[in-house]
């Protein structure tokens, strides 16, 4: 006979699970209203999700309000687990989708933005990522990873062109083999511990001092192939700079940043302690994987054509770049990862902005691909306001000081430094001098090459409405002042990390 | 004001910058020289009020920026980075006041004028970071000027420029963050101050590889044999004004921050890399001087002889004693002074001819006296003739290492007759002898505006080529509490040997009660 089971409502610890609920919430109902009434205009979609996700960020300050308090909060039979990680990654893809969402308002009229489902997915996509970050236990990492990736799928292939076709099933191929790696990971940890919480996984190792070392290595083996997919470590990068391409630039910006610091996130909750307790073989890997990622792909962005595709590429070196910062695994390294990506957030989404705001519908015939380096060439002499904005962002990503994302490969060079890692250091410090000569190379269409005949300027800015004005100018200060940000911001992040004990 | 005229110095041409984009492009001009006047103005009010007699800094600034990082806003001045701030706010000047007819002229002054705050803040800041950012920073207008404005390998030129540039500071970042980690180790603090890392002991293993980091980036922007490969290019190709700022100012960017970074931070290092470097700049010297001689292009002799003359530079940094430091401080601003005006020169003859081949030209010297006087002084100077500004500076340079090493220096007194042969070669090229090209019969000779920029410092050549004494007093002021520092933070026997002690006197009475101890 059944025992009943006998829960109070409080020990649910419900408060844990509002941020996620918010865009859930949001998307249907985004959904209940296209039954009511359907064919309303995507500015009321816009806004709609926007409103969710302020009230989401809102939830999240609150919740950060908590931590600040009482420390980590678990909650939900102890499913959910709210520490500083959480908290700051949370932040990072919310407060993403608060500058990604306005995109879709565009002077052209793009087809994906009619359908109010791309903005229900968009909200359940950011929902699974969140439940994603906020969670030590694999089986729930695994739901959430699902549920936003096949959402990302529809999303890019909603953008409707040949090319995002072929990304979102490239994509998807890609996606479920990880997926199929990840489940066969977590079930090699569960088979070896009994356990499918991380912390769990980390006791029960210790207690048996790694006995079952080969095993061990198995589950880390296909954990490290499911989230090399993820993060486009090489070698499992492939997908990304076709999936890039084929998807609208506002949403490739959006894919350089949301899904992998969600991955990176689960990445450093598994890898950590595996690396502090001596597990040689995955910190030589590890070590591995941060080099040839960051090299290689900054070399094939050398030789791109297509701006798009060259950002494709420098992301995922920057992916390598911040990677180290699990390899090192201090809490200045964790730190430097959170301040990294935020920076990287503001820079790069500016940039992919920048490409989407001068999408057009229609090649011209002179121009091979939607954002050749072509049609860039003398941008200063026809729109020059755009022209140093765009240079701006190419020589923030560059890691050009004072700018945005300096500050952040300074801490992280910083972090490798400070924990011995003297190779890895000079050689993030020598990528960065690789990867400034293909963000030059743009600069140097835009500031040093004659107009195409023909281009009167208009191309830059075909897009251009109030809103994506209004990102763009947004990220552009973020990444002129960032200097006076830095202080506030890395205490902010550092308390938060070393609260949660990374 | 006095307390903030750094901030002003560096951040008043930035802002005007700003402003500039407003003004109407045929009235730029006149804004860009009213703006550099004023900061010229300034620099001298900067001089008037410094106290020469003060070895350490002056008119320091200081703001926390990134406290929790130890990353301050910190500025200052001493004797050796007062002059060549003087110097960058007189050329900016010049170079504006000098500009021949330039497509998008507002883009060039606007540039310029972030360029002049890159420059100033360079030499004023007194934090590792601070420093880096301005240093990083001068190399997007210098990109864009070469680029946009060069000649036909002007793309190459810059990105070259750039490059080469950039990967040398990323090492020296490295450097930077390792320096600060052993700060951070011995003291429980974060910190990029400079002053605070001059109190720093390392070890002297530390020292050399923290050494080499930082002389990577130093030695790429001097630029040193053989890191020196994108240096004609970018004068090749640059325009007049480019070259100019580029010699006078930007490659003793690389010069000054030995002095200000190496040798009071790695004095056992310095000692140790010593003979090494000083071969590298003799080599620089004479083989960069004979490559001058085969030069056919005027402006590519003025650029290896200004790479040439670099390597005294060098040579007398590492003398490691006062007369050799002040004697290279000396020569970085007279270096600045003509090599600045020879570019100037080449530019006057370039916008007349739009050549610069010197087989073009001959028996100027008929045609355009007063151009062929100025360029006569500048030669002579550039040749490092007596009571001219060059002879002064490299006179000390090369008596500070003669105390270091005899031979060395005597190669190095060769290597500079062999720079008197390539300079009065080429003189003789282009202004003696007969008309030979019927074009250059009815060359008119300089003009008025031509005139603004090359008068000054013809007469600064010979002022302080006569009475060096205002400029090298509050110098060796300042070196001279450097040297001491370095003695004292010198660890090994040999260091103590080589740098000397300059309060020997002291030092003796101090010796007995130890020993009474």
């Amino acid at each position: 006979m059944l025992t009943p089971v006998n829960v109070s409502l409080e020990s649910l610890n419900l408060i844990t699970l509002a941020p996620m609920l918010i865009p859930i919430i949001g998307a249907l109902f985004i959904l209940v209203i296209d039954i009511f009434k359907s064919n309303l205009d995507k500015t009321l979609y816009v806004v709609l999700s926007l409103l969710f996700l302020i009230m989401d960020f809102g939830a999240l300050v609150d919740a950060s309000g908590i931590f600040v308090a009482d420390g980590t909060i678990m909650g939900v039979f102890d499913v959910m687990l709210i520490d500083g990680l959480a908290i700051l990654s949370q932040f990072i893809i919310v407060g993403a989708s608060l500058l990604f969402i306005p995109l879709a308002l565009t002077h052209n009229r793009f087809h994906e933005f009619s359908y109010p489902e791309f903005f229900a997915l968009f909200l359940f996509m950011i929902s699974g990522f969140q439940f994603m970050v906020a969670t030590d236990n694999l089986i729930l990492v695994f739901v959430g990873l699902e549920t936003s990736s096949l959402a990302l799928y529809t999303l890019i292939a909603m953008h409707n062109r040949d090319k995002s076709f072929e990304a979102a099933i490239k994509y998807f191929t890609m996606g479920a083999l990880a997926a199929g790696f990840y489940s066969f990971g977590a079930m090699v940890f569960y088979a070896l511990t009994g356990s499918v919480e991380i912390n769990q996984i980390a006791t029960v190792l210790a207690a048996n001092g790694y006995a079952d070392i080969g095993y061990v290595l198995v589950g880390v083996t296909f954990m490290l192939a499911s989230f090399g997919f993820k993060l486009s470590i090489v070698p499992f990068h492939t997908w990304a700079p076709d999936v890039y391409e084929g998807s609208s630039a506002a949403m490739a910006g959006y894919m350089s940043i949301v899904p992998k610091i969600a991955a990176f996130v689960v990445a450093m909750r598994l890898f950590e302690f595996l690396i502090h307790s001596g597990v040689v073989w995955l910190e030589i890997i590890l070590y591995i994987f941060v080099v040839v990622t960051m090299t290689a792909a900054n070399i094939w962005a050398l030789v791109q054509s297509d701006v798009k595709r060259m950002l494709a590429y420098s992301s995922i070196s920057h992916a390598g770049f911040v990677m180290a910062a699990i390899l090192i695994g201090t809490t200045q390294s964790n730190s430097a990862l959170f301040l990294y990506w935020v920076l990287f957030s503001f820079t790069n989404l500016g940039s992919f902005s920048m490409l989407w705001m001068s999408r057009q519908k229609h090649l011209p015939a002179h121009q091979i691909s939607d954002h050749s380096y072509d049609k860039f060439a003398g941008m200063i002499k026809t729109a020059p306001v755009a022209a140093v904005i765009m240079a701006l962002f190419m020589l923030s990503l560059a890691g050009l000081p004072p700018f945005a994302l300096f500050w952040g490969k300074l801490y992280m060079i910083s972090s490798a430094v400070t924990s011995g890692y003297t190779v890895l250091a000079l050689v993030m410090a020598l990528n960065s001098a690789i990867a400034g000569y293909y963000y030059i190379k743009l600069v140097v269409y835009m500031f040093m090459k004659e107009p195409v005949i023909g281009n009167d300027g208009h191309v830059y800015v075909t897009n251009a409405t109030l809103a994506l004005k209004s990102i763009i100018g947004f990220a552009a200060i973020g990444t002129i002042f960032a200097f006076l940000a830095i202080n506030p911001l890395l205490e902010f992040i550092t308390a938060f990390v070393y609260n949660s004990g990374y | 004001m006095l307390d903030h005229i750094l901030s002003v110095l560096i951040f008043f041409p930035a802002l005007a910058g700003v402003f500039g984009f407003m003004i109407q492009k045929e009235s730029i001009r006149t804004y860009g020289i009213s703006v550099a006047v004023i900061e010229f103005v300034l620099s001298l009010w900067l001089w008037f009020a410094f106290d020469s007699n003060v070895s350490g800094m002056q008119f320091m600034e200081q703001i926390a920026l990134v406290p929790s990082f130890g990353i301050s806003y910190i500025l200052g001045v001493d004797g050796v980075s007062l002059f060549i701030i003087i110097l960058a706010a007189f050329f900016t000047m010049i170079g504006i006041a000098s500009l021949t007819d330039t497509p998008n002229e507002k883009n060039m002054i606007i540039t310029l004028l972030f360029l002049q705050m890159t420059m100033v803040g360079v030499f004023a800041a007194l934090d590792a970071i601070v420093f880096y950012v301005f240093w990083e920073l001068s190399l997007v207008p210098m990109l864009y000027i070469i680029g946009a404005w060069g000649g036909p390998l002007r793309v190459y030129a810059s990105v070259k420029f750039f490059l080469y540039t950039f990967t040398g500071s990323l090492v020296m970042l490295v450097g930077m963050l390792f320096m600060a980690y052993f700060f951070y180790q011995a003291t429980g603090v974060w910190s990029f101050a400079i002053l605070d890392w001059y109190r720093l002991i390392l070890p002297e293993s530390f020292q050399l590889w923290l050494f080499a980091a930082f002389f990577i980036g130093f030695a790429i922007k001097v630029p040193m044999f053989p890191f020196h490969t994108w240096l004609p290019y970018a004068h090749g190709q640059a325009p007049t004004i480019g070259s100019v700022i580029l010699a006078a100012i930007l490659l003793k960017m690389g010069t000054y921050a030995f002095i200000r970074f190496s040798l009071p931070m790695f004095p056992d290092a310095s000692v140790f890399f010593m003979y090494p470097i000083a071969i590298l700049a003799i080599i620089m010297i004479i083989y960069t001087a004979m490559v001058a001689y085969a030069q056919k292009d005027i402006k590519q002799v003025v650029a290896y002889s200004s790479v040439s003359h670099m390597g005294v530079i060098i040579l007398g940094t590492f003398a490691l004693n006062v007369e050799g430091i002040s004697g290279s401080i000396f020569l970085m601003i007279a270096h600045g002074v003509v090599s600045g005006a020879l570019f100037l020169l080449v530019g006057v003859i370039y916008d007349r001819r739009h050549t610069k081949m010197m087989d073009q030209f001959g028996g100027l010297a008929h045609v355009m006296p007063r151009y062929a006087t100025i360029f006569g002084i500048m030669m002579m100077a550039s040749v490092g003739m007596p009571l001219t500004i060059n002879f002064v500076g490299e006179f000390l340079s090369l008596l500070g290492f003669y105390q270091q090493s005899h031979t060395l220096t005597l190669l190095a007194g060769v290597a500079i007759i062999v720079g008197a042969i390539y300079m009065l070669a080429a003189y003789k090229k282009i202004f003696f002898g007969n008309v030979t090209v019927e074009e250059n019969k009815n060359l008119p000779d300089v003009n008025k505006r031509e005139l603004v920029a090359l008068l000054p410092l013809a007469i600064i050549t010979i002022w302080l080529g006569v009475y060096p004494k205002p400029v090298l007093e509050p110098i060796n002021n300042s070196v001279e509490s450097i040297v001491q520092l370095m003695h004292n933070k010198a660890t090994s026997e040999e260091a103590k040997l080589r740098i000397p002690n300059l309060l020997e006197g002291v030092e003796i009475t101090r010796t007995p009660m130890k020993e009474a101890h």
